[in-house]
């Protein structure tokens, strides 16, 4: 069997990163190849030099293609050369029809005038092609997530597809769902398509896969064949995580007290999508001093568990209780969550923890104004003090607390983030992904940070998709994945190994 | 670490253009204020600043100030308010109808025109906070319902004459408390017919009142580390409004005195600035329009903030259609007829931004006047109503593209 595809030393920085470093992958003709890592590995950042989002010139390696050596400038240098990649969020339109998604931008038109009567015949040719039974008059929007991407892959065959990409294509579909599309990729196969499909879900990829590679921290691991060797998901799992603790976190006594605060039973539906659950009968325990962690990869549900305990910020018809130190709380609004003590720091701070034109002093105390005003009259002087205390205590790195906050480096604006909660006095935090995007020595302050509100007997809830944190700095890790707990696992038995197997093996 | 690119420097070690640069904004209103009335002062010769068109000039624009009072809080708050004009001539016609067909007394149809005002932007901002229907759309639907009314209301006429007291809102004058005697004791000294001590004395107070808490305010900065401007600017800034204040009501005070509607202007005024500036509610207004997320994840009650910006909205227009009525006489199907642009106008050249945030009391009232002045001189000069649309909608864009630009170069 020939390479249909050879990738050959890639390397792609961004400013202070190296996303990918030589980086290797040959996908032959007609297999369907797996690619498959951690969050962060570097895995979508591969597909987008591949597919030309990067285009080249901006990386360094080769790339060769049906054996030429390819250099895409942008998507449409590869689509026409058959490579299609179909993306985690579907990028389909939903108010327009299937018919008029399929040939978005590839109309059948003649002078600008569509034919409707070809439109609809060729979309009727592909839909039967993927097993879809909807006419092509069915507005996207009408269809489920498993329907949506079936016309994702329909779209992709009406450019004479030659290599699929297929990024996650089933993390937000139902269980029957996804074996309907492993077999419909298996049918492609057999067509002459050839696939790649990043997945976390390593079961689905001994099923489809015909041969594995594995990437870590932007490095290639390892390539493995179906075909020649067995591949089991130990063998995956050792790959993905097989890293030293490439961090240092700083030590912290570990002393537990009475129990702080108890979710008990908390279901939450989704938004939009009232028949789909969104978290599963979690149950959740939070100790005075202790530092608890929640693994799981991307979608699993842990911002959407946080936000709607804080506050009901996300989703609907949500039920279950709050305690804290044994006192059932009422947490049905932001202001009564935080009068209740809690506090929640943000994944996003940028769209959801900062006013990036506004001051730093006003970032910091915008969730207690209260404390620096009397009645209704702010105190300026009293909240330039609280400021200048919390920028000293947190070390923000600013010439002064009246600089606007778009002006500071990712870390810096993450401790404004941080003093904002801190100076709304909670008895539990909540910090979801809080050293996403900062730099080494941000995070080791971030981490000390932590450890001092520990060491106040505060609890702390630390959500992040980075398993070396979590495992050294939890006390307790809980394990999540599709909207449940999935495990729960004590400092001293948790590893990376541990956690991946606990997510992959439902 | 790269705070040098970000301001960090002290302002002392900057230059002097070099900050004005970085300030342009903020100067670059009152300059352009004292230009146009100079240009205007110069090719009227001199009639823009006589004392009888100064009080023409502050009664003609006074319920454009009340109203863009209003609307700069809807505007910082992120949202837009087109229905103020329309709203603003539905509360004068009310008025009229109470007072001259239904007979009733001056306070009780005061009143229930304020709580209407109220009513009106309550009903308006419960679609826009509580069903997050955008405002653009609910104010055009009030925009047209009220402009209605109105004509409903008034059966397609002008209603009126008004009592004396009801007059009095727009039209009044205080009267000089000080005796006969010293009036003409200083009109004498500066070389006045007459002079009405109480307005020139309150345009002294007033400045130096300013003078003061700008000293205060400063000082305190500067305790702080906080950047301020540079002695000169700071100096001259404050010289300027100084004098600007006391030759204004020094113009007046050789007039007719001061305006009852210069004091409600100038003391609601006072107020939101205060309220905006210096209040726990008016800060989450600013953080509101700055990131709704953002605060409402900081336990900000956006919706009932927003409604409670309509409902402040709607007072306001109450408050301007019943000056509007008194200063006319009489209430017309057609008053506040397009007035909604020329208040929102007002509130952009005045600084605020579109995507909510970012806006000041002072520049939305400077905004208003600066209009003002550009009606005013124009009018005065014979310019067709034609031309003076085109002006106006080229200084509109002018100043919101100054804006934009200065943001740019900023980074």
């Amino acid at each position: 069997m020939t390479a249909l595809l050879e990738m050959r030393g890639i390397t792609k920085e961004f400013p202070g990163v190296k996303a990918l470093d030589t980086v290797n992958l040959t996908v032959k003709e007609g297999e369907i190849h797996a690619l498959v890592g951690e969050n962060g590995a570097g895995k979508s950042t591969l597909m987008k030099v591949l597919s030309g989002v990067y285009p080249a010139g901006s990386y360094d390696g080769e790339i060769h293609y049906d054996g030429a050596l390819a250099e895409f400038g942008n998507i449409s240098d590869s689509e026409a050369k058959g490579v299609i990649i179909i993306h985690q969020e579907l990028a389909l339109v939903p108010l327009l029809s299937i018919a008029e998604n399929l040939f978005l931008g590839n109309e059948r038109a003649r002078g600008g005038i569509i034919n409707w009567r070809e439109t609809n015949r060729r979309t009727e040719d592909l839909l039967r092609k993927v097993g879809l039974k909807e006419p092509p008059s069915t507005l996207v929007d009408k269809l489920g997530v498993g329907k949506q991407q079936l016309v994702e892959i329909a779209k992709a065959l009406s450019k004479e597809v030659r290599l699929l990409i297929l990024d996650e294509p089933t993390a937000a579909l139902s269980e029957s769902d996804s074996q309907a599309l492993l077999d419909l990729m298996l049918e492609l196969k057999q067509q002459g398509v050839t696939q790649i499909i990043i997945s976390h879900k390593l079961n689905e990829v001994r099923r489809v896969a015909d041969s594995v590679t594995v990437i870590r921290d932007g490095t290639t691991v390892s390539t493995m064949d179906a075909r020649t060797q067995e591949i089991t998901e130990d063998n995956i799992v050792r790959d993905m995580v097989g890293r030293d603790m490439a961090h240092r976190y700083p030590a912290r006594e570990r002393r537990a007290g009475e129990v702080l605060m108890e979710v008990k039973d908390w279901n939450v539906w989704h938004p939009l999508h009232a028949d789909r659950q969104v978290i599963e009968d979690i149950n959740l325990a939070v100790r005075a001093g202790e530092v608890v962690g929640i693994a799981g990869l991307m979608g699993a549900g842990r911002t959407e568990l946080a936000m709607s305990i804080f506050g009901r910020s996300y989703g609907r018809n949500i039920s279950g209780s709050v305690e804290i130190s044994g006192k059932p709380v009422d947490v049905s609004t932001v202001s009564k969550a935080i009068e209740a003590g809690l506090a929640y720091v943000t994944e996003d701070r940028k769209s959801l923890g900062l006013i990036l034109e506004e001051t730093i002093q006003r970032n910091i105390t915008m969730a207690n104004l209260e404390e620096v005003a009397r009645g209704q009259v702010l105190n300026e002087s009293a909240e330039t003090r609280v400021a200048e205390e919390y920028r000293k205590a947190l070390n923000i790195r600013t010439p002064g607390v009246f600089q606007r906050v778009m002006n500071l480096s990712g870390g810096n604006q993450q401790k404004v983030v941080l003093s904002k909660w801190l100076f709304a006095k909670p008895e539990v935090l909540i910090l979801d992904e809080p050293t996403r995007g900062i730099d080494v020595g941000a995070k080791f302050e971030i981490y000390g940070i932590i450890n001092d509100l520990s060491a106040q007997g505060k609890g702390v809830i630390m959500i992040s998709s980075e398993m070396p944190e979590l495992l050294g700095m939890c006390d307790r890790i809980y394990v999540m994945n599709e909207g449940a707990f999935v495990g729960e696992l004590s400092a001293e038995d948790a590893s990376q190994e541990r956690i991946m197997s606990l997510i992959v093996t439902e | 670490m790269d705070f040098a690119e970000h301001g960090a420097e002290a302002p002392e070690k900057q230059g002097i253009g070099e900050y004005l640069v970085r300030h342009l904004r903020e100067y670059g209103l009152l300059f352009a204020l004292i230009a146009i009335m100079a240009f205007f002062q110069i090719v009227t010769e001199g009639t823009l600043l006589k004392p009888v068109n100064v009080t023409n000039l502050l009664l003609q624009n006074s319920y454009i100030v009340i109203m863009a009072l209003g609307m700069l809080i809807v505007i910082v708050s992120g949202n837009i308010d087109l229905s103020v004009g329309s709203v603003m001539g539905f509360v004068g016609a009310l008025a009229a109808v109470m007072i001259v067909e239904w007979e009733m007394s001056t306070a009780v149809t005061m009143i229930t025109c304020l709580v209407a005002g109220g009513l009106i932007g309550a009903a308006q901002g419960y679609w826009i906070a509580y069903w997050k229907i955008p405002s653009f759309i609910v104010t055009l639907a009030g925009m047209l319902v009220f402009r209605g009314a109105s004509l409903w209301l008034l059966e397609g006429q002008s209603l009126g004459p008004f009592p004396r007291e009801f007059q009095m809102l727009a039209n009044g004058f205080v009267p000089d408390i000080f005796p006969q005697g010293i009036s003409q004791g200083v009109a004498d000294l500066l070389g006045q017919r007459r002079v009405n001590v109480l307005a020139l004395g309150t345009g002294l107070v007033a400045a130096g009142l300013i003078v003061w808490m700008e000293l205060k305010a400063r000082a305190q900065n500067k305790a702080y580390g906080m950047a301020g401007e540079p002695q000169a600017f700071f100096l001259a800034r404050i010289g300027i409004i100084a004098v600007a204040l006391i030759f204004i009501l020094f113009k007046l005070s050789t007039f007719r005195g001061l305006p009852n509607v210069l004091i409600t202007m100038g003391v609601l005024t006072i107020i939101y600035a205060f309220f905006t500036e210096r209040t726990v509610t008016g800060r989450r207004i600013y953080a509101l329009g700055g990131n709704e997320k953002a605060a409402k994840l900081s336990g900000i009650k956006t919706e009932r903030l927003t409604f409670l910006a309509f409902v402040n909205m709607g007072v306001l227009a109450g408050i301007a259609g019943m000056v509007f009525a008194a200063r006319l006489n009489s209430a017309t199907p057609k008053a506040g007829f397009a007035l909604e642009l020329d208040v929102i106008a007002a509130v952009f050249i005045g600084g605020a931004s579109m995507s909510g945030g970012v806006g000041k009391i002072v520049g939305a009232v400077v905004g208003a006047f600066l209009m003002g002045v550009l009606n005013n001189g124009m009018s005065i000069m014979g310019i067709g109503i034609d031309y003076q649309q085109v002006i106006k909608g080229l200084v509109l864009l002018a100043a919101v593209i100054f804006d934009v630009y200065n943001k740019s170069k900023q980074g």
